[in-house]
Parts: structure tokens; sequence; C-alpha cells
């Protein structure tokens, strides 16, 4: 998902302190910022919202890429909205993340270091414009899978954050869509590179949701904490159970040639994506990594004169208010 | 590295008539930069109709630790509510 693979942190804190504080999780408590929390919940939560602070970060940088080339000026107007949604996303999450202890200048450090991890999704090249309509619905679509269950976590600011995100984030999905059903119904050629837009992402999206945790013991932790709500492959498979009939709406055909309806387990049968490829994007060898984040670092680098500036002129127009105050004394 | 800009505290007033809410916080060099940066932050869809910023460092809060002796004396008095007394429905709307 936006956050992929987190490591639960293994807690050193008191017996009794650590069943009680569980005892509140069970009883749908949330836990507010200044309260007592196992040191594991805290770094847990800190890896876990940063990640996917960074990804809304990151996750600006392929759609950005078409701003300047998108067909029509309300097509323009709408990618902008939504790229300037993913950058509010991510500074509602760098706030709640924050609130645990970690300042912002740490986090961008993290991510512009390499030492965080983002999204793998968003180390694929957006190639064509029918890529900004599969980008919409089928990223913007599992994001939404994870993130709609996430709104009842047990981190109060982080549950506020995800309740923000959520009402934001359907628009983007069905603007994405709304891209595809126009290319899926235009020309030969419009129909063409919907199909390649969604051969090309539908692997990558099934990798959002990171591989199977049944077994994962970070898993566990975190799922008994309620920062994570539901198994990788339980959401994977409801995002496959609902994107199937959306791609049939629009004619296009899901790139598995092993999937079928199963009635048995009311949904469908699907092929995994190829979990080396997911494991080399991660490890920084995906087709796009040194460019997304040499973007990001320029970006913060080349604005650095900027916000030195206002906080020059801040402390001048402190002390300016300082002297005239003093001067009315 | 550069000094960090301080955190913000962000109240919106969602329609007059209402309170202003405390909605996330942010970060600014200075009160007017918080105004602009929650206007793009927290009314992206006309969600306000009025911002205050607070720097978070002036907020003093009460702590989670106090939870018991700040808010327990309030637990046994249950006079101070209407439906501790029971009014004969003879009386009428009351």
């Amino acid at each position: 998902m936006y956050a992929q693979m987190v490591k639960s942190e293994a807690s050193n804190d008191d017996p009794g302190m650590l069943a009680a504080f569980q005892a509140r999780i069970d009883r749908g408590d949330k836990i507010e910022p200044k309260e007592w929390m196992p040191e594991g919940y805290r770094k847990t939560l800190i890896r876990q919202i940063s990640q996917h602070a960074h990804s809304e970060i990151v996750g600006q940088l392929p759609e950005g890429n078409w701003i300047t080339r998108a067909p029509t000026l309300q097509r323009k107007a709408i990618l902008l909205a939504k790229v300037q949604d993913e950058a509010g996303h991510g500074l509602y999450l760098y706030s709640a993340a924050e609130t645990l202890g970690i300042s912002r200048d740490e986090m961008f450090e993290q991510l512009h270091s390499g030492r965080a991890k983002y999204s793998s999704i968003f180390n694929y090249p957006t190639l064509t414009w029918a890529d900004m309509g599969a980008v919409g619905w089928l990223v913007d679509g599992a994001a939404i899978m994870n993130q709609v269950p996430l709104q009842r976590t047990s981190y109060g600011p982080y549950s506020r954050a995800m309740i923000r995100i959520c009402k934001e984030e359907s628009f983007h999905q069905r603007q994405g869509y709304h891209i595809m059903m126009k290319m899926a119904r235009g020309t030969e050629a419009q129909r063409e590179m919907a199909q390649d837009a969604l051969d090309r992402f539908w692997y990558p999206a099934l990798m959002m949701f990171g591989p199977s945790d049944k077994d994962s013991v970070h898993s566990q932790q975190s799922m008994a904490w309620k920062i994570k709500i539901n198994t990788n492959d339980e959401l994977r498979q409801r995002f496959v159970n609902e994107t199937v009939p959306q791609a049939e709406f629009l004619g296009l055909t899901v790139p598995d040639p092993e999937l079928r309806w199963n009635p048995d387990k009311e949904g469908y049968d699907f092929s995994q994506p190829d979990w080396d490829e997911f494991f080399e994007v991660l490890k920084g060898n995906g087709p796009c990594n040194r460019e997304r984040l040499g973007a990001r670092v320029r970006a913060w680098e080349d604005g650095a004169w900027f916000r030195e500036g206002l906080t020059a002129y801040a402390d001048k127009a402190a002390q300016r208010r300082a002297g005239a105050a003093t001067a009315a004394e | 590295m550069a000094r960090e800009w301080p955190l913000w505290e962000i109240f919106i007033r969602s329609q007059n008539g209402l309170n202003h809410r405390h909605v996330g916080s942010l970060h600014a060099p200075d009160a007017e930069t918080a105004i602009h940066n929650a206007r793009d932050v927290y009314t992206r869809r006309k969600e306000g109709v009025s911002i205050w910023v607070v720097r978070s460092a002036d907020i003093t809060a009460s702590r989670p630790s106090e939870k018991g002796p700040l808010f327990d004396p309030a637990e046994d008095k249950v006079y101070r509510h209407p439906t501790f007394y029971d009014i004969p429905d003879d009386v009428g709307h009351m």
C-alpha cells in the first residue's frame, strides 16, 4: 500500500502497562498524542505514517509530468487540483507523525537520503495520457481500499488525517476512471492506449498491497494495535473483485490469463505479481527510483533560498514589531 | 541545516454561527503565511469562512495523567442533569 512492509518494533515496556494499553485498544479507545504508549507502537506508527506521507509527496511526480501536457484546459485544471490534494495529504500525514515526536526536517532527511521508503508504485513511468486515467482508477483505487479501514485506526491524529484524505480521494479515482472511459470509447488508437496503460499498471497496482502477510509477525502486532486493519491478501482480493467488473465495463482486458470468477469464495482467482520485481523496486532498482528521488531532492534544494527568505522576513517583521512596542512605552 | 519553521495549530469556522474548530497543524515562518498556507491545506473545498492560527508552542495543555483529578469530580454530580429529577407527567412539558 502507500505504506508497504512496515516493520513493527518490539517494546521493552512494563508488561502491566502494555496489557492496560492493549485493553484500551481492544475496547476501541483512541490514543491521543501526549498519552502513554509503548515505544514500539510509537516507532512503528512514525515509520508507517511518514512512509505514507512520503508516498503522497513523491506520488505527485508521475502526474506532475502530465500537467503541461493535459489534452484540454479542464483536464489540466482537474489534474492540478488532484496533485495539490496529494501535497495536502502529505502535509496532513506529516503533521500526524510529528505528534509522535519526530520533526518534519528529520522526516525529509530520511526521505532524501533514501533511508525512508515510499510506495513502490511511484517508481513506474507515466508514458501516455491514458496513464493518468490508469493511475487515478487503479492506484488511487488501491489506496482507497487501504485507507477506508484505516479511518478506524487506534491513533487519533492518524485516524483524523485518514478521514480527511478519504473524503477527498474519491474524486481522484473517479476522475481517473472518467479519463479511461473517454479513452476506451475514443478512436482505436485511444482505446489501445487505454489497454496499454491497464497492461502496465495492473500488476504494479496489485503490488501496492505488499506481499502476503499471512505469517508475518509484524502484521500480527500491527493488527493487534489497530494500526493495520486488514491483511494484505484481504485487501488485494477486495481490490480485484471491485476492479475487474470496472475493466469489463470499459471493454478492456485485465492482463491475467488465470483470472476467473470463483463462486466458492465469491471472488476472483488471479495471478500474483512478480514479487522479485517488487523487491527490486523497493531496493531502489525500479524504472524511475533515481529520477523520482532526484526530482524531489532538487525541488527541496532549489526552494531553499525561498524558505530562508521567508524566515528572514518573519524575523525582521518580528523585530520591527518589538521595536515599535518599545517605542510606544 | 536551516532553522525549521514553527508549527501552527489551525482552527476553522466552517460557517457563521459555528465555533472555530481545530482541524490540524502546519509549518509556516509567521502568522500571515500560516493563514495563507492554512487556506491551501485545509480549505480547498470551501470548508471555511474564517481561520485562526496559533503557534503550537503557545498552547498550554492539561496533562493526560491528570485526567482523573481534573474530570472525576464531575462524575458523582448527576443532579446537574435534568433527567435526575422525576417530574410527574401531569405537570406537562418542562
